[in-house]
């Protein structure tokens, strides 16, 4: 029996009906074709899936789709204004914060989770605001160093 | 200081970087065909038996399900990499007679969705015969142990020899002579896409896939002869791969299955493995048994060396022969060993198959032989450096009968971790730093697969704006292959990278070409490259010297996209105008340069070598066992550095992977059953255990290679496990031979060493 699911994604509203079982991540990659959200491991340990759900890193595979209702949800694609990269995008491009790519939506989301959260982290809090995030290339160093200069000021919010 | 390169050495964002921040790039894992069906692979759950019966029905009768597969709907070839040697392709994918390892796949459901396809896999009933099983590879070299393939004596599935020099008579005239044994575990590749497939076989029969994967090429031809297919009615294209690390060029049960499927139905099937298959039923590094005899003088001069070893093969043959050879090259590394012989046995058991790893048998052999090496040091009373000094490679070096190394940075890299080391004030108590030296293959030069192509192959196409399409069958698994050719491509014919877009990893418009393995696309794809723009570019030097009118003892160049002669830089044209006037020249068709490289008389391994030298710092909490990676810094030379950003991502990620080689990665097993398929079991390097990486660059240049460089991908794999073993020797005086050195290992030691010392 489906149920309906009124939530808002990236700022767009959508009222859909869904399974009960349905997961989050299922229902961003498959209903709404929002693939950015990868699925490395459908346990909750890797990290890949990570959304922000009102503003608080969540891991989209073990959030029930049902969960997000009434919740703003935001993914990768909604980092961007238009056609401007949000200052982590462009600090990670910098830094060469990814390699294969596949972890790095979860990577930007559980950044910008932290910088919502807390503005100005230090080094420690940095690396536990990603320790929920695997990356099997970068080593996670270039991703701290991205981190650290968005902190720094050195990439402004796009106009 | 200006660079003479306008583009090579640049801090370039990577080609597809924009796509990867902003989740647009889009994997196999993300492809959705109209009409497509979910797939499911049905594995074993015992290490060893005979399949009696296999009964599909009640599955097949499952609303939602469209087919189901056994064995029986495939031709039973049996595959390999090794295609020369038939006996060495041994692996069916689809069982049909019998099982050799937990997660061997038996039958595979094609579905309307995953749940359905998942439910379905329930419904088959498999009858087995269990056999007895075996699992060490010590006991399966036993004479009574259970045979896992017919007519394999002693499950001995290879065996490789090394030799020059005369080892017994060398060590007759050490003066000191050490024997030591070592193990060396699992690895996981632990990529964050798990292996997938979409395969698509139409009414025309056909094929068409998407995958992740390290060599299209290698997919499509393995293809071609599981399924009795001529190889060009097969188009593989890899997209975007989320990592690879020696887990993807293999036909794997996702690819295969999801064909076999396709093909019945002629719709296509879209296979993902879980995280969990990904653990049990993918290949992994090689286990391996080491016994290792060191003999030097009291100089510390090293005269010989023997080694002898025994791997876990797992059920297959896969790539681990590759491993068992290049772990025995690679334990004369990076020494001038006048005497040296190495005997490897690779031996079947009833576990997860053991194949390519980054590294490929060279974390092994260095683990050991760098932990080898300093136990010697300290018994001779020589310091690390200064024995590594005494005995390391050089420039013009050849390994007798085997290698000829041409480029050697080994030395400086010396050089530059004894400053460093020198730079650190006392360290507090319990904290060493270890070093551990290194060197690597860019690219292998064995043709075990038997290609008949060139092994790396590219194409240039220059089009009327004066901007260029690259094709090569290069695979991009993360490791920014895209990047660094195409800013070959760039620098070579004098434009803006921003001029060149790749087109890579797809069989169906890219030559063939061997792919991402062996650290080879650097120098192999990048000569390829160089040499297709090359071409390309001299096509367009025919007209620029006709339309300057140029005396023909001029040389004319590209630079930032115009042509100038060489001696007068300030008389050129633009490139873009003589491209429009080139093609308008040819009557219309557009300008295509053609460039191959495979390497001739280069010795046996590889055409070119790289090397460093890295030293870790520890600190121990001698009350519990339990440490930290504090710094691990590595002075490395990889020739001219093509792309910096790249190698320091390559450097860094290789610290994590092979950190956790030393530290923490595991597969322990109970009777063939890995008790850890999960990333929350599994451990692996998270970001707050990720020490500080420093680099210290040396300058090279391979001759070799394209522009001077060489590989920087794998041989940084092979250090850190080394260093962190002598580095926690340096910090509380214990050794520990197996791996991974983990806190209990510690502890144990140390309670040991305090006994010991009671006891005296």
């Amino acid at each position: 029996m489906k149920k309906e699911l009124k939530f808002k994604v990236n700022g767009q509203p959508y009222d859909l009906f869904v399974k009960p079982k349905t997961l989050l991540s299922e229902v961003l990659r498959d209903e709404l074709g929002l693939t950015g959200t990868k699925r490395g491991c459908n346990s909750s340990s890797c990290g890949a899936c990570t959304v922000m759900l009102n503003g608080m890193s969540v891991k989209s595979c073990s959030v029930l789709a049902l969960q997000a209702n009434g919740s703003e949800v935001v993914t990768v694609e909604g980092l961007a204004k238009g056609n401007k990269l949000s200052p982590l995008q462009r600090a990670f491009l910098d830094h060469g914060s990814y390699q294969c790519g596949f972890c790095t939506p979860g990577m930007l989301m559980s950044s910008t989770a932290l910088l919502t959260e807390n503005p100005k982290p230090t080094k420690e809090e940095i690396k536990e605001g990603i320790d929920g995030n695997i990356c099997r290339c970068t080593g996670y160093n270039s991703i701290i160093r991205a981190v650290t200069a968005v902190v720094k000021g050195e990439y402004k919010e796009a106009k | 200081m200006t660079s003479k390169f306008s583009v090579i050495g640049q801090r370039v964002h990577n080609v597809d970087g924009t796509e990867k921040v902003t989740g647009s790039a889009k994997y196999t894992f993300d492809v959705v065909l109209p009409n497509m069906l979910y797939g499911k692979v049905l594995r074993s759950p015992h290490p060893h038996a005979k399949i009696l019966k296999i009964d599909t029905s009640k599955a097949k009768k499952l609303i939602g399900v469209k087919a189901v597969v056994t064995g029986k709907d495939t031709l039973g070839h049996k595959q390999g990499i090794w295609r020369r040697f038939p006996e060495l392709c041994d692996e069916e994918i689809l069982c049909r007679e019998k099982v050799r390892y937990i997660g061997d796949p038996v039958a595979a459901v094609a579905a309307i969705d995953e749940d359905t396809a998942e439910e379905a896999l329930d419904l088959i009933e498999v009858e087995y015969d269990l056999l007895p099983a075996v699992f060490d590879p010590l006991e399966a070299i036993k004479e009574d142990a259970p045979q896992i393939h017919d007519g394999v004596e002693l499950n001995i599935n290879i065996n490789r020899h090394i030799e020059w020099g005369d080892v017994d008579e060398a060590f007759k005239k050490c003066d000191y002579i050490r024997e030591d044994q070592f193990k060396c575990s699992s690895q996981a590749h632990v990529c964050m896409e798990t292996h997938d497939a979409v395969a698509s076989f139409g009414h025309n029969g056909k094929l068409t896939v998407w995958t992740s994967s390290q060599s299209s090429y290698y997919i499509q031809r393995l293809y071609a002869d599981m399924l009795d297919m001529r190889e060009s009615d097969i188009r593989v294209m890899n997209r975007h791969t989320g990592g690879g690390f020696g887990s993807k060029f293999e036909l794997d049960s996702a690819q295969f299955c999801s064909a076999i499927l396709s093909q019945k139905l002629c719709q296509p099937v879209k296979i993902v493995l879980s995280r969990e298959e990904e653990f049990t039923a993918t290949k992994r590094r090689t286990p391996m048994y080491y016994f290792l005899k060191l003999g030097a003088k009291k100089d510390g001069t090293m005269l010989a060396k023997e080694a002898r070893v025994i791997t876990e093969g797992g059920a297959y043959t896969a790539m681990g022969a590759t491993a068992l050879y290049l772990t025995g090259f690679f334990s004369s590394f990076p020494y001038k060993y006048p005497n040296y012989r190495y005997d490897g046995y690779r031996v079947y058991t009833n576990t997860a198959v053991t194949s390519a790893m980054r590294g490929f048998g060279a974390p092994q052999s260095t683990f050991v032989g760098e932990s080898q090496i300093d136990m010697m040091a300290d018994d001779l009373g020589i310091d690390p450096i200064e024995i590594r000094r005494k005995n390391g490679m050089t420039p013009n070096y050849e390994v007798p009968g085997q290698a000829f190394i041409q480029s050697c940075g080994l030395h400086q890299c010396l050089d530059k971790i004894e400053e460093h080391i020198k730079k650190q004030d006392k360290l507090p108590a319990n904290h060493g730093i270890g070093v551990s030296a290194y060197g690597f293959m860019s690219g292998g030069i064995f043709n075990w697969f038997n290609t008949p192509y060139a092994f790396s192959a590219a194409v240039v196409r220059i089009n009327i704006d004066g901007k260029v399409d690259l094709y090569t069958g290069a695979c991009d698994i993360g490791q920014g292959s895209n990047t660094t050719l195409s800013m070959i491509c760039a620098e070579e014919l004098g434009i803006k990278l921003e001029d060149v877009r790749i087109f890579s990893g797809d069989t169906g418009i890219c030559p063939p070409d061997l792919g991402a393995w062996g650290s080879r696309e650097t120098l192999m794809n990048g000569n390829a490259v160089k040499r297709a723009a090359a071409d390309a570019k001299s096509q367009i030097m025919e007209f620029a010297a006709a339309k300057m009118g140029v005396n023909i003892v001029y040389d004319l160049d590209i630079k930032d996209g115009r042509i100038h002669l060489v001696d007068r830089p300030e008389r050129g044209v633009s490139y873009y105008d003589i491209v429009k006037e080139a093609i308008r020249g040819k009557d219309g068709v557009a300008i295509m340069g053609r460039g191959h490289y495979t390497p001739h008389r280069k010795g046996m391994i590889s055409p070119a070598y790289s090397f460093g030298v890295q030293a870790a710092e520890v600190a121990v909490d001698v009350e519990t066992g339990r440490y930290k990676l504090v710094n691990v810094t590595t002075a490395h030379e990889s020739g001219t550095v093509v792309n910096p950003l790249g190698i320091e991502g390559q450097l860094e990620g290789a610290i994590m992977m092979a950190g956790g080689y030393g530290f923490c990665e595991d597969q322990p097993m109970d009777d063939g059953k890995i008790l850890n398929p999960s990333i929350a079991d599994y451990k692996l390097i998270r970001s707050l255990d990720m020490p500080e990486t420093d680099i210290l660059e040396i300058d090279t240049y391979e001759p070799e290679g394209p522009f001077g460089a060489k590989e920087a991908g794998e041989g940084l794999t092979n250090p850190t496990a080394g260093a962190i073993g002598n580095a926690i020797y340096k910090a509380v005086g214990v050794r520990i031979n197996d791996l991974p050195i983990t806190p209990e290992k510690v502890f144990k030691a140390l309670r040991e060493k305090e006994k010991n010392k009671k006891a005296k």
